[in-house]
């Protein structure tokens, strides 16, 4: 277990697959430096691979890092949960880090529990935001000064909850893909590189890869500047034609709902939301969406949002800029042809 | 060769179904509202289990750790082919946190002596998708992640086709193994009327508020459910509840929807194209 330490660094586990960083850890480091300043304490990147990815060091230092423990091995060419733990168990309890944060991808999500579990540390899941805050035990007076405030939507997306943990440490969270904004790489900074020596051998690799198979994503979501989903409303695998125009002719990408996907109208890589990807674009498009609280996380944060629904009470246009209340079917041409015009 | 497979579930408030109620003013959520279910991915999760049983044989127990009011799902797990459950209930578990719960749960698992362990990916309540890997990890076994269907089980041996968010892997190892399974992996079986008929009057302990004649009863028909204890189960309380929860509350606030000074647009081809020349003028689109 390691103890409350505020000299301890905030660090970020750089993911990387085939010599390829993840954008989620791009993102986090903007927001790690942030709170590093705050704190007070140096910022590092923890970087794990085969002995290929020292070039990666570069680009961490670039978007924000100060350091980089780099930890390369033969075994570590592909990620695995036991191996990739051990390592970072190693530096964690040589460096005893204050903040230790992941990307919330599927990789980040199979790893940071099990060094969680291992370090007897908390976690919190799918952050959507970080903060440096304090926190008062009412009964007892007790104050806690520059914590981690761990914000994250629960039960459903119903409510924000903020998870602190004060006793132990290190503060552990994964975070969302897409909520923190991408920072811009500045090709002059300077920063250090510490080599770690890696202790593992076979017997940490207890699982054999027999294939992997990578479908890139059919649509980049993220990158967007103007998005066109349509959900249920819809009504057909032929009428989401619809969507697909208006994107076009506004050079932007089709999104959906949850219920849209399972209803086969467009593939899963489109799904907006809480379980699907987070986006915040120039312009936001909803047709046909009811705005279940689910949808509205994923979305909300774009800076202009148009809503069309035929029902003038549905959810979406709490959060809209623009209400258009009327059918898609009448109102999609309509506005295709007035962009067409005027663009 | 059989298998002992013990799967994991958790009773969640239905949270699709949250409305204006189930919300308190303070911001908290008025459990007592919603509807509990059987958390969705667990139903996956047994079934997997369920399938191991009817090709290799051997025997599935499902294990909840929660209120006595759980002891629900359990039954339900029954009705769909479970062989045993096993409710764990101790007021000393309130409070605790993805890293508490899968300590309990380990202890119990650590009585179960399985070969395979099933956890859904994650509950519908926290979203955390946490404690399978938690749970593994105290444990001391090998983690599969996102598992959406079993390639091949043989001897010790077991291969699966596991979702990697970008793709998939197919992945071998050793048992034991504790998998997280996804709803993609199959679609659960409903309840079958002779499991239903058979197990309709199962109870735990707890649900009979400790009549001992009664206890006595069910279990020598053979359908008194398990309920363990913290005592039973020699949990090393500092790391149950509040104790053993590194992470606490700072605060909780319902999601308000902001509302955005909303422009009302005619539905018309003027009214769309002022929209537009608005959208343009401003640089959000051009
Ligand atoms: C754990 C969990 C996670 C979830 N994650 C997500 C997620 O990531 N993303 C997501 O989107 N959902 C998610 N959901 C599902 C979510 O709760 C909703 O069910 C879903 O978003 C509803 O999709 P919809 O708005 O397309 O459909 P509906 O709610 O059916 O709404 C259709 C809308 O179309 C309107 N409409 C119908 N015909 C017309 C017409 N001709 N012209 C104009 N309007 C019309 C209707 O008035 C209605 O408002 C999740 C749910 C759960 C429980
Ligand atoms: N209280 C519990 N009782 C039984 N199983 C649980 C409990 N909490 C979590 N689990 C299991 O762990 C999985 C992940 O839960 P979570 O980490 O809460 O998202 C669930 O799908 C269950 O299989």
């Amino acid at each position: 277990m390691i103890k409350v330490n505020k000299k301890g660094e905030v660090w970020v586990f750089a993911e990387q697959h085939r010599g390829k960083l993840e954008d989620t850890s791009l993102e986090l480091l903007s927001r790690g430096s942030i709170l590093a300043k705050q704190l007070g304490v140096k910022f590092a990147a923890v970087l794990l691979g085969d002995n290929n990815v020292k070039p990666l060091c570069d680009k961490l230092i670039h978007f924000g890092a100060d350091k980089v423990y780099l930890a390369q091995h033969p075994l570590l060419e592909h990620y695995q949960t036991n191996s990739y733990n051990k390592v970072i168990y190693d530096l964690i309890h040589k460096y005893e880090p204050q903040i230790v944060l992941f990307g919330a991808t599927p990789t980040g999500r199979d790893l940071a529990p099990r060094l969680a579990s291992a370090v007897k540390a908390g976690l919190t899941a799918d952050c959507t935001d970080l903060q440096i805050g304090s926190h008062e035990i009412k009964k007892t007076g007790e104050k806690y000064d520059n914590l981690l405030m761990q914000i994250r939507p629960a039960f459903g997306g119903n409510i924000i909850a903020t998870i602190i943990n004060y006793d132990r440490w290190p503060q552990m969270a994964t975070v969302r893909e897409g909520v923190m904004p991408m920072p811009e790489a500045n090709g002059t900074r300077k920063g250090e590189i510490i080599n770690e020596t890696v202790h593992i051998n076979q017997l940490d690799l207890p699982i054999e890869i027999i294939a992997e198979h990578i479908q890139a994503k059919k649509v980049n979501l993220k990158a967007s500047r103007v998005i066109v989903a349509g959900g249920a409303g819809v009504g057909s695998k032929d009428n989401f034609k619809l969507v697909y125009d208006l994107a076009n002719c506004l050079g932007g990408a089709p999104g959906a709902t949850r219920a849209a996907v399972d209803l086969g109208f467009i593939d899963r890589d489109h799904q907006i939301g809480q379980t699907g990807t987070t986006v915040r674009p120039s312009l936001y498009i909803a047709v046909g969406i009811s705005g279940a609280i689910q949808h509205q996380s994923g979305m909300s944060d774009s800076q202009k949002i148009i809503a069309i629904n035929n029902d003038p009470d549905a959810p979406i246009f709490n959060v809209a800029h623009y209400k258009i209340v009327g059918d898609l079917n009448a109102i999609i041409p309509m506005m295709i042809k007035a962009i067409k015009e005027k663009v | 060769m059989a298998y002992n497979c013990v799967v994991l579930i958790k009773q969640v408030p239905d949270t699709k179904r949250i409305t204006g109620q189930a919300m308190n003013e303070d911001g908290t959520v008025n459990r007592a509202a919603l509807p509990a279910i059987f958390n969705p991915e667990d139903l996956n999760a047994l079934e997997m289990a369920l399938q191991i049983k009817d090709t290799c044989g051997g025997k599935v127990t499902a294990v909840a750790m929660g209120l006595p009011a759980a002891s629900d799902v359990l039954r339900e797990a029954l009705f769909r082919g479970a062989d045993d459950a096993v409710l764990v209930t101790d007021r000393r578990c309130a409070a605790s946190d993805t890293l508490a719960t899968s300590y309990i749960l380990s202890c119990a698992v650590k009585k179960l002596k399985a070969d395979i362990v099933l956890c859904g990916r994650q509950a519908i309540d926290g979203d955390t998708a946490q404690v399978g890997p938690q749970l593994a990890e105290k444990l001391g076994i090998t983690q599969i992640t996102y598992v959406e269907e079993i390639k091949e089980l043989k001897d010790d041996e077991i291969s699966v086709k596991r979702n990697t968010g970008n793709g998939w892997q197919q992945v071998k190892t050793k048992l034991p193994v504790l998998l997280t399974v996804i709803d993609e992996a199959n679609t659960p079986r409903v309840a079958g009327a002779k499991m239903l008929m058979k197990n309709k009057k199962a109870r735990t302990p707890a649900e009979l508020e400790g009549d001992a004649g009664k206890i006595k009863e069910l279990e020598q028909k053979g359908l008194l459910i398990k309920q363990w204890d913290l005592d039973f189960l020699e949990a090393d309380m500092q790391w149950c509840g509040r104790d053993g929860s590194p992470t606490k509350v700072h605060r909780i606030q319902s999601v308000v929807l902001a509302a955005k000074g909303t422009k009302q647009i005619e539905a018309t081809q003027d009214g769309l194209n002022d929209m537009i020349h608005e959208l343009i003028v401003d640089h959000t689109i051009g």
